[in-house]
């Protein structure tokens, strides 16, 4: 770990202005990713901003129904929020998915957002990493890549985005509250994090400077069609390999809206609209599902280790349409899938 | 319970529980001293080539530090490999730490950073530049197979396989049922929860204490003083309480080097704890792979037995373990073969991990059995009931007791294997596929020479006192409960000190044999104690005793009586009283019984039932349920016991579905060093395992009747989780361990 700064912001403007003043700032919230990083020495900011003062705990209805979470509300706070559970159950069911009780307490919504990939070879800075070091390579492009992308990855990176609650924000097609020099403004989850390209040292589309205040959820609850699949190396405490945030509107046996979000294929959780769109009106059966699976991964492409998961994705998101179908979501607390 | 002697046999907690529980059982990098400084060890990041240059200045700048240590300016220690080889080294040429320029493996120490603190020390460490050359690595066994070799020097005299009985390949030939098949097992690493660490602290009057994580204070002792060459009487190496262990500290490792050498050469306390990265370079089970062909009768009757193992070992030392013997062993063959060889790869010297050998070596043979099983279209515990042997076949020796019968019966009805149907893919509970298997365990039941002290006041307290270590087995309890029954003393009058050097004579904790070494040791002494009270007691007057000879008699409540009528009895302090005695102290030796030995080999069973939930669809795997029905000998404390087995269970289900150090081998680097992503199992894994400890009465193996239980559990685990695998799903996966992706892409999932 190397030495830096340490400045705790009483207000969001000083974040702000501290974050945006010093392009070598970090913002510290749970800490739970950021200080690991440190650590490792993987990420070694000049100045820590400690943003836990900031007044952005609290999660507040919205006039329309829906919620703001604030960014600092942690990832168990909003799990096991009765409003959350009883309108966005997916989300609820998606940050228990994840991480163990321990992490979910300490960790924030801001947090995991922005918490950064596992990839191994970004963990380890004894070798080459595009996203830790621009321009040095990727090391996981012929190494060990069994948790890697099968989808929009490119000739610069392969990693992942890790989080679980990310894959259902984006199935609710939430929006993120931004903060900047230049003030605020909101940016639909879809946008929010992007894709490698040319540029993998980039997860998302912040603004110098900017940081994020708040997720709002509006709109469609899906909560009565909707699941959380999540496929993992062991039954907790692991990353997903492919995980599912299904979500759907059934009128008359047909669906009328369809969601779908991967997580654990992609570098960030993985929606395609106009593959959802083509699917209204059509049938809620296997024939549908499977059609469904096998056009979201259209294009999907290997690395070697992880071309498993092309499968694994294709019948994961069939059982999950067949879960949010039927409306018995998985339970996370339930250790078979259902 | 706690207030009567007789406590040999119950399930007691253990007497060190509350000092661990509320932390104030010290491990060896929790100790501290005036002025102490902090090492940290800066590892290559390279598998093969030397370090071209060096670059501290950075480092030493920064504020805290005191000296870095590299291979420029490494303070001297001894030269010759004797020097550093511990009790239980491997043949080749140990590593020296900052010896010299060469580069043996991924995580090897390049330097070592000493500074105020240790977050100076580390953060320091991450300035120092060091420009490799690099050369090409070899890690991958696979592609090293054409450059094995038989061990030219064997670890051990038992280590090589025994040599071929029968005639195998010929029996194989014309046996009407036949398999063959090959396994492979990746890597596995040691990731106790106390990392390795140890404080060395010098006095003034230049002696050396030092606090070590290791299974053997002696063994740590020893050998660092032939390092530097110290006078063994004033070096005192003490491990208390140990994190787990699990073979990991069977050898000392490099962090005791470090700090020792630090602490003489900077003469302040020193000390130097491993981060979690670098468990994964230290000591670890090799990755294997192995060939087994099985061949039987119409009946099932085993005509043929041939197993070969290839195991990794390091540029620098061979490390051996005992793979394939137990095919040798485990049931009636006449014709055997067993062959077992090693490949140097560029990673470091593999060690002793749970059930080193049995473990890997097992896991193919009960998974070819199950294979065989279905060839002969048996059910596969019947196929190891008729093949059962009451003899050792590999040494033409009897056995002192093998209770595996009554495992299996036992195991079996507990478990309801009966309501199995044999067809793979045929029994099913909503989306999942249900698969029941089964193995057996073997591990051998060892002795190993051992001295304890035991003494006795007049008021009745005991002090036990042994170097033997408690690695998380219990053995504190355990030698405090046959203290206590033997001088009829309530377990709460007896204090054990163990995990010290100066303590009498014992080996590394390893092979589970300290239960029946220690505990045999400290019986003895016990006795001992009574033959002097009966001596002292005889002369008293109108003694009861004048004609009592030590085995008639006993203690019991404080007082010495006559076994066959406790009302004669005479009190402990009055006899000491009129020896003018406050304490009596005895010194046991004890060691295996040569002419038992000779006649007779002892060993631990145990059969594993394990049922899998598969989903059909997803391929995600549960192991929902396990009985482990052992036969152990006499089990001094089922508590404890149950532990050991229960841990054993679960480490073999790691073996089977989740451990696996991931290796780029362009790099030679293990890429999962951390536990995030180097899976063990958590809580959400293990559902419901229960332990069965069946009768077995055993005077030959130890003279206490204990076997040792430490291995025995993770025996057979990973078989019979893939053996059930294939029951559920109809796919043989070889490849452990057996993860979703293997899951997916084996025949009947697709
Ligand atoms: C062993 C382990 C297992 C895990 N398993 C899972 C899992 O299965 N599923 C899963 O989803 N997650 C998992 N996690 C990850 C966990 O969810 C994240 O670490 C956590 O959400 C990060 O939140 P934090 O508040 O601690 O972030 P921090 O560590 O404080 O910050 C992370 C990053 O976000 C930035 N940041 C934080 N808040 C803001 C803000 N408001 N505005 C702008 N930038 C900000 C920081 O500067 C930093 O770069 C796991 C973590 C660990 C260590
Ligand atoms: S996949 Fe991305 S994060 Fe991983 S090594 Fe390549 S560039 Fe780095």
């Amino acid at each position: 770990m190397r030495h830096f700064s340490y400045t705790r912001a009483e207000t969001v403007s000083d974040a702000v202005e501290a974050l945006a003043s010093d392009p070598q700032a970090q913002i510290l919230a749970g800490g739970t990713n950021l200080v690991d990083l440190m650590k490792y020495e993987v990420m070694r900011p000049a100045a820590i901003i400690d943003i836990n003062r900031l007044p952005l705990r609290d999660i507040e209805d919205l006039p329309n129904g829906g919620l703001r979470i604030g960014a600092l509300a942690s990832n168990s706070a909003v799990a096991y929020d009765e409003r959350v559970k009883e309108r966005y159950p997916l989300l609820s069911s998606a940050i228990l998915a994840g991480a163990s009780p321990q992490l979910r307490n300490a960790a924030t919504s801001g947090g995991n957002l922005l918490q950064r990939t596992r990839c191994y070879y970004f963990y380890d800075p004894a070798t080459p990493c595009n996203k830790r070091e621009p321009g040095s390579g990727c090391g996981a492009i012929g190494g060990v890549n069994r948790i890697h992308a099968i989808l929009g990855a490119s000739d610069h990176c392969i990693a992942t985005h890790p989080s679980d609650m990310c894959v259902a924000l984006a199935a609710l097609s939430a929006v993120v509250e931004v903060e900047g020099p230049d003030g605020r403004h909101d940016i639909p989850f879809a946008e929010f994090h992007r894709l490698p390209g040319d540029h993998p040292e980039r997860d998302n589309t912040l603004g110098q400077g900017e940081i994020v205040t708040a997720i709002r959820l509006e709109g469609n609850h899906f909560a009565s069609h909707h699941t959380y699949l999540k496929l993992r190396d062991r039954r907790s405490y692991a990353f997903a390999l492919v995980s599912v945030a299904a979500a759907m509107e059934v009128a008359d046996d047909k669906i009328v809206e369809l969601r779908v979000a991967l997580g654990g294929v992609a570098h960030k959780p993985w929606r395609d609209f106009l593959a959802e769109a083509e699917f209204a009106g059509e049938a809620v059966d296997e024939v549908t599902f499977r059609r469904i699976a096998q056009r979201l991964l259209t294009g999907a492409k290997g690395q070697g280790q992880n071309d498993f998961k092309i499968p694994l994705a294709e019948k994961a998101i069939v059982r999950a349409l067949r879960q949010a179908a039927s409306g018995r979501p998985q339970d996370q607390a339930v250790k078979a899938i259902q | 319970m706690l207030n009567s002697s007789k406590v040999v046999g119950l399930p007691l907690p253990r007497i060190d529980g509350p000092l661990k529980v509320t932390g104030r059982a010290p491990y060896a990098a929790e100790h501290f001293a005036p002025g102490m400084l902090q090492g940290y060890a800066l590892c290559s990041t390279i598998a093969t080539g030397r370090i071209a240059e060096i670059d501290t200045s950075e480092a030493e700048r920064m504020p805290g530090v005191v000296k870095i240590y590299t291979h420029e300016n490494r303070p001297k220690a001894a030269r010759r490999d004797e020097k550093w080889k511990d009790e239980v080294a491997v043949p080749g040429h140990p590593l020296r730490p900052l010896e010299n320029d060469r580069i043996l493996y991924d995580g090897q120490p390049v330097a070592l950073v000493v500074a105020e603190s240790f977050e100076a020390a580390r953060d320091a460490a991450a300035l120092i530049r060091v420009r490799y050359e690099a050369g090409e690595p070899h890690t991958d066994l696979f592609r090293e197979q054409a450059n094995s070799y038989v061990p030219p020097v064997l670890r051990a005299k038992d280590m090589a396989p025994p040599s071929p009985r029968g005639n195998a390949e010929a029996a194989f030939a014309q046996a009407p049922h036949q398999i063959s098949a090959e396994y492979s097992i990746e890597g596995e690493y040691h990731n106790p929860i106390e990392l390795f660490g140890t404080t060395a602290i010098p006095a003034e009057d230049g002696s050396l204490m030092i606090h070590d994580k290791s299974q053997g204070s002696q063994n740590s002792h020893d050998t660092i003083c032939k390092i530097f060459g110290l006078n063994p009487d004033k070096v005192t190496v003490r491990n208390s309480f140990v994190g787990g262990a699990f073979g990991s500290g069977l050898r000392p490792k490099h962090q005791l080097f470090f700090a020792v050498m630090a602490a003489l050469d900077l003469k302040r306390p020193v000390k130097v704890e491993m981060s979690r990265s670098e468990m994964f370079y230290l000591t670890w089970r090799p990755s294997c792979i192995q060939t087994v062909s099985l061949a039987a009768d119409e009946q099932g009757r085993l005509q043929s037995v041939m197993h070969h193992a290839l195991e990794a070992t390091s540029r620098y030392e061979d490390y051996q373990e005992n793979v394939v013997n137990w095919s040798g062993l485990a049931y009636k063959c006449d014709n055997v073969t067993m062959s077992y060889e090693i490949a140097k790869l560029d990673v470091s010297t593999p060690g002793d991990m749970r059930a080193p050998g049995a473990a890997t070596g097992i896991t193919a043979l009960e998974a070819a059995m199950d294979e065989l099983a279905y060839e002969v279209g048996m059910d596969p515990l019947e196929l190891r009931v008729i093949n059962f042997v009451h003899r050792d076949q590999n040494q033409d020796k009897e056995i002192t007791s093998k209770a595996l019968h009554a495992c299996y019966r036992e195991g079996a009805a507990r478990f309801g294997w009966s309501e199995r149907s044999h067809e793979p893919r045929s029994m099913r509970e909503g989306n999942e596929l249900i698969g029941w298997g089964v193995a057996t365990g073997i591990w051998e039941a060892q002795m190993s020479p051992a001295e304890a002290r035991v003494s006795l006041s007049a008021e009745g307290k005991v002090v036990v006192s042994a170097a033997a270590s408690d690695i998380g087995t219990g053995t504190y309890t355990i030698l405090g409960q046959l203290a206590a029954e033997t001088l009829g003393v309530a377990l709460s009058e007896v204090a054990v000190e163990i995990g010290d050097s100066r303590l009498p004579t014992t080996s590394v904790e390893g092979g589970s044999w300290t239960a029946a070494s220690s505990g045999t040791a400290v019986q003895v002494a016990g006795r001992m104690i009574i033959a002097t009270l009966l001596k002292h007691a005889r002369k008293m007057d109108n003694s009861p005793f004048a004609k009592a000879t030590e085995d008639q008699v006993e203690l019991s409540d404080g007082r010495l009586v006559l076994e066959a009528n406790h009302q004669l009895g005479v009190a402990v302090s009055d006899i000491m009283g009129e020896a003018g005695l406050t304490v009596i102290e005895e010194h046991a030796k004890v060691e295996p019984d040569k002419a038992i030995q000779k006649k007779y080999s002892a060993y631990t069973h145990s059969v594993v039932f394990v049922e899998v939930r598969v989903d059909e669809e997803l391929g995600q795997v549960r192991v929902t349920r396990v009985v482990d029905a052992v036969a152990a000998g006499r089990i001094l404390n089922p508590k404890t016991a149950r532990s050991q087995v229960l841990g054993g269970v679960v480490m073999g289900i790691g073996m089977a579905l989740e451990e696996e150090g991931m290796v780029d081998h362009r790099t030679g680097r293990i890429m999962n060093h951390n536990i995030a992503e180097y899976h063990v199992p958590v809580h959400a894994d293990i559902e419901d395992i229960e332990v069965i400890f069946v009768d077995e009465d055993d005077d030959k193996a130890s003279p206490i009747g204990v076997k040792g239980l430490g291995e025995i559990g993770i025996l057979g685990v990973a078989a019979a989780v893939s053996n059930a695998i294939f029951h559920a799903t109809g796919s043989r996966i070889r490849s452990f361990p057996i993860t979703i992706d293997k899951i997916l892409e084996s025949e009947t999932m697709q």
